[in-house]
This record gives structure tokens, C-alpha cells and sequence, in this order.
């Protein structure tokens, strides 16, 4: 039975916070600030076109690309939001989550050997999904440019074997995000070498600083983006398992293929919940990014008071805080802040090879609990000196 | 609405320091709008939303909904006779209407007969008052926005990417 378990999934890197993850999840009263999901429920009626739904007896399948309904409410609000039109038969394809979107895009694109760029720190299932799809990650290290990808850098490490990148913004964890101007650059790179630009921008109703920019709304851009988005961050629905895909007819009818096989379709109760969202859940979208707006900037003020030094992020829910002022790694300061005080944050190294001296805190939490997690920290960093 | 005044809302203990940190402003410049919000009249007050059913002696107040048929003064409308009703004490709300009654009120005592004898004694015999209609509230769900239930656990996860 030795060799039981596929080469491939052998060789996917374990996660090394995986039992610092363990450790946390076993114990109990702790402030978390190491959850990457709102902490809102899913505004109600949302959750009660769901419930209409089942009562109504819809417990069936949709068509493979998802209720035509929902299609083209994303058709319009798409159009609305950022004047970007992709065609509900063609172009669009309802998934299990920006997850299975991203999967999809990867099997659909790679051949074996093909590279894909991918900007770090990143989110965690950008490279192990590439690698799973056959392809080989080629991380571009962030960490001296502000985290934010420089077309310089960028091109730097275009050869002929990369196929594309998987562009985030408002990334997780960083919270960066990038202006129209700074992403043109970016697109001219990426069309002069032919390349794809899988792009996650399921954070975009969290843009504070500036307007959100759809990639695909760039002159040229949309021909060479596959485009993912989904409800769970906007819309508090993370449980709910909803995303969508849009891209070029080719692309989005390649990916429907694996996606008929594998998922078939995205549940419909999520389906139907979903399409409320779009009509009725824009509003509270615009109250939460309020409250997080206002999260942050306490969040931010009071970590660079206490000596964790962090820039302002742009969009998402998370601080990216160096440590270099402690002279902690970032597994032994979360480790010990856990033991000592009860406090639960990501380290750094989840996300990449560069931020071993980084740690993620994320303010979707009640302010309530982040002022005691603040104070908690501020004790901890006292005792340590 | 000014974010200072969305804030307080939700939680009226909200510091002008903590206020100052969430809006990047000054806690002077915080501490003075409230001041003007205080004095203009804007905020009128804070005070602590209790769950009196979670409290042992509380003494079981009773409260009812009570519809007020009103005839209307000449010249002065509702207003006057509104003032008279309102100021009793046993009256902790009071709305003008539309429909089939003119006013709303939320009157409250410590037992059905306080209620009953405030209607029967102190409000149907007012002058222009043409009738009411008392409705005992049996038991409160939400109030003002707030769930009465007790604070729900947290289903997230500890921890997540
Ligand atoms: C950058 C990023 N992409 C994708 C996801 C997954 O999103 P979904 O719930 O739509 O699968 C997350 C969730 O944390 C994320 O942070």
C-alpha cells in the first residue's frame, strides 16, 4: 500500500501552519483575528430568498453554467459597475466559489510545463492549484516593492514557457490593491507577450481608497482575462459557495467542460440566494464596507502605535504587520502571543517565502474584539522587552 | 448621516477616542460635535438596551399598545392634546398615525390593572379624546433593531486563509 497516494498530490507542499491552525482550533476563548471570512452573517434576505426557495420545492439542477437568472443579473450589474458586458450564454459560467473558478481556469489553460506567475505573498491555493493543473508556479517576491507588483519586475520574469498570471486585488493578505493607472501598465506587459490574466477580484466591493477597477474593463484586456469574482466576501456569503467566471467564449466553454464533469452545478438554493443578493444586497455591501472602513483605520492606527509597523491597505480586511521591530519570526510571535494571551493571528510564512517576518491580522471582527485583541498584543510585546 | 452619529448609534459607549480612530480625525474635534449633537438636540441621550425578561426582580412591568381616537383642535391640530398624553409618565411612546386612529402610544405599569385604570381614569375622560383601543403586548421579540436574545456563539471558524 506504500504507493497508495498519487505522486502529484504527494509532492504538494504540506502546509507548515497546519498545526498551528490545529492549535488554535483546540482552544478555547480565543480572540481571534485570524479569520479570512466577514464576520457578518449573510444579510437576511438573502438568507430568506434561500429558505423561499427550498420551500418552493427548488431542489433540483441548474444548467451546468448556472440559473440564467443569475447570469444575467451579473451581465447587468457588471455592465452597471464597471461597464464591462459579458455575454450570459457565452461568456459566463457560475462556480463553486472564485475556489472552483480558479481551478477551472488553470485546468483549462495548462499544459504541462507551462508557467504561471504568481505575485507573493499570495493566497494560499494559487500555487498548489497550478501545480495540480499540471503547471509550474514562478512566484514573484512583492515584499520590496510595497507588495505591489511592478511592470518592471513583472517582465522581468516573462520567458517563453509563462502562460499567465493570477493578478489579486485587493489581495489577501495585504490588502494592496492597484489604481486604473498602475493596472494599464500592468495590462501592456502582460499583451505584449501574449500572456492570460487570471484574475481574483473577489475583494472589489472592499476597495476603500479609490474606485475598484475591473481588469477587464482595460482597453484590450478583456480578450486575454479570465475574470473571477463571487459572493462571499461582498455579500457575508462565504458558506454559501458562489462565484462566477467570465471570459472569451474559448476559455469559458473549456472550463464549462470540466465544470459539467466534475461539479455539474453550483447548488441551486446558493443559485437562487444568490440573485437576491444582486437585487436587494447591494445595500448592505455598502454598510459593511463602511464598518470595515472604519475597522481599518483603527486597526491600522492602533498596530503602528504599539510597533507593528503597517502601511495602510488598500481594499479586503486584512493588516500585514512587520515584525522586525521584535525580532520575532512570525511563527514564534504567533505561537507565543496564542500561548500567552489568548490572541490568534496567521503568520506571514502561510503566504509566501519573503514574510517570515509578517503577520496577517484580519479586522472582520467586532470592534468590540479587536480593541481587547490590540490591548492583549500590547501586553504581550511589553512583557517580551 | 454624519459616520459620528451612525457610530453612536449602534453603541452609545463608543469613546471620542476610539470615534477619532475609526474616522482618522482628532478626539477634540470628535468630543466637540457631539457637544453640538448634545445641545442641538440631535442626540438626546444614552442609555443601556437591558433584557428585563433576564433579570430576576425586575418586577414584571406590563406594557400595551394603545390606539388613540382623537378629535383635532381647532388651530392647534394634534399638538396640544398629544402634549397633555405624553406627559404622563405611564406613556413611554407616543406617535402620531395614519389610519384608522390618530395616535400610538406605548404605556406602561407594573400590572394589567395599572394599564387598565390609566386608560379608564387618566385617558378615556380627556376632552376630545374619542376612543382608544388597548392591545397588552404578550411578549417582545425585537426592539428598536436589537434581537432580545441573548448574545449568539460565534459559528465561524477560529482560523482561515
Ligand atoms: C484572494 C482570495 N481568493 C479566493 C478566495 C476563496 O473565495 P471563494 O469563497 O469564492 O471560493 C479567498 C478566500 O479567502 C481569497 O482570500
Amino acid at each position: 500500500m506504500k504507493n497508495i497516494i498519487s505522486t502529484k498530490v504527494k509532492n504538494m507542499q504540506p502546509s507548515g501552519i497546519r498545526a498551528f491552525f490545529d492549535l488554535v482550533l483546540g482552544m478555547k476563548e480565543v480572540i481571534s483575528l485570524g479569520v479570512g471570512e466577514p464576520d457578518f452573517v449573510t444579510p437576511w434576505q438573502i438568507r430568506e430568498a434561500g429558505i423561499y426557495s427550498l420551500e418552493q420545492g427548488y431542489t433540483s439542477y441548474t444548467s451546468n453554467k448556472g440559473l440564467y437568472k443569475l447570469r444575467l443579473g451579473l451581465n447587468r450589474f457588471l455592465k452597471s459597475e464597471y461597464g464591462v458586458e459579458y455575454c450570459p450564454d457565452e461568456e459566463m459560467l457560475i462556480t463553486v466559489g472564485v475556489s472552483e473558478g480558479l481551478d477551472l481556469a488553470l485546468r483549462a489553460l495548462l499544459n504541462p510545463g507551462d508557467k504561471i506567475l504568481i505575485p507573493t505573498p499570495c493566497y494560499v491555493s494559487y500555487g498548489p492549484m497550478t501545480e495540480l493543473a499540471g503547471g509550474e508556479p514562478v512566484y514573484i517576491d512583492t515584499s520590496k516593492d510595497g507588495f505591489k507588483l511592478k511592470p518592471g519586475v513583472l517582465e522581468k520574469h516573462i520567458d517563453k514557457k509563462v502562460k499567465g498570471i493570477i493578478l489579486n486585488y485587493p489581495a489577501n493578505p495585504t490588502g494592496v490593491s492597484y489604481t486604473r493607472k498602475e493596472l494599464e501598465e500592468i495590462k501592456k506587459i502582460l499583451l505584449k507577450h501574449g500572456l492570460i490574466c487570471i484574475v481574483d477580484e473577489v475583494y472589489a466591493d472592499l476597495t476603500y481608497d479609490f474606485e475598484h477597477t475591473c481588469f477587464a474593463s482595460l482597453k484590450g484586456a478583456k480578450n486575454n482575462t479570465v475574470y473571477l469574482n463571487g459572493f462571499s466576501k461582498s455579500y457575508a456569503m462565504t458558506g454559501w459557495r458562489v462565484g462566477f467566471a467570465c471570459g472569451p467564449k474559448e476559455i469559458i466553454a473549456a472550463m464549462t467542460k470540466i465544470h459539467q464533469y466534475s461539479i455539474m452545478c453550483v447548488p441551486i438554493t446558493s443559485q437562487m440566494a444568490a440573485c437576491e443578493a444582486l437585487q436587494a444586497g447591494r445595500r448592505s455591501v455598502e454598510e459593511m464596507k463602511r464598518e470595515y472602513k472604519r475597522r481599518r483605520e483603527y486597526i491600522i492606527g492602533e498596530l503602528n502605535r504599539i510597533g507593528l509597523v503597517c502601511s495602510k491597505p488598500q481594499g479586503a480586511f486584512y493588516a500585514f504587520a512587520t515584525l522586525k521591530k521584535t525580532g520575532m519570526s512570525s511563527m514564534e510571535f504567533c505561537q507565543k502571543l496564542l500561548k500567552e494571551q489568548k490572541v490568534a493571528i496567521v503568520p506571514g510564512t502561510a503566504f509566501g517565502e519573503n514574510t517570515k517576518d509578517y503577520i496577517r491580522i484580519s479586522y472582520a471582527s467586532s470592534l468590540d474584539n479587536l480593541k481587547e485583541a490590540i490591548s492583549r498584543i500590547e501586553t504581550f510585546l511589553k512583557n517580551k522587552k | 448621516m454624519d459616520e459620528i452619529l451612525e457610530i453612536l448609534e449602534k453603541d452609545g459607549c463608543a469613546t471620542a477616542q476610539d470615534i477619532a480612530k475609526m474616522l482618522k480625525k482628532k478626539p477634540e474635534n470628535i468630543k466637540q460635535a457631539i457637544k453640538k449633537y448634545e445641545k442641538e438636540g440631535v442626540i438626546l441621550g444614552y442609555k443601556a438596551m437591558i433584557n428585563k425578561e433576564l433579570i430576576k426582580d425586575a418586577g414584571s412591568r406590563v406594557r400595551a399598545l394603545i390606539e388613540v381616537n382623537i378629535t383635532p383642535q381647532k388651530d392647534l391640530g394634534f399638538e396640544k392634546i398629544a402634549e397633555r398624553i405624553y406627559s404622563f409618565p405611564e406613556v413611554t411612546s407616543c406617535y402620531l398615525i395614519s389610519g384608522t386612529y390618530d395616535l400610538l402610544l406605548i404605556v406602561e405599569g407594573k400590572d394589567l390593572h395599572s394599564v387598565a385604570g390609566f386608560v379608564s381614569e387618566k385617558l378615556a375622560p380627556l376632552e376630545n379624546i374619542r376612543g382608544t383601543a388597548t392591545h397588552f403586548l404578550l411578549k417582545k421579540y425585537k426592539e428598536d433593531g436589537v434581537v432580545l436574545k441573548h448574545r449568539e456563539e460565534n459559528k465561524r471558524i477560529a482560523i482561515s486563509y
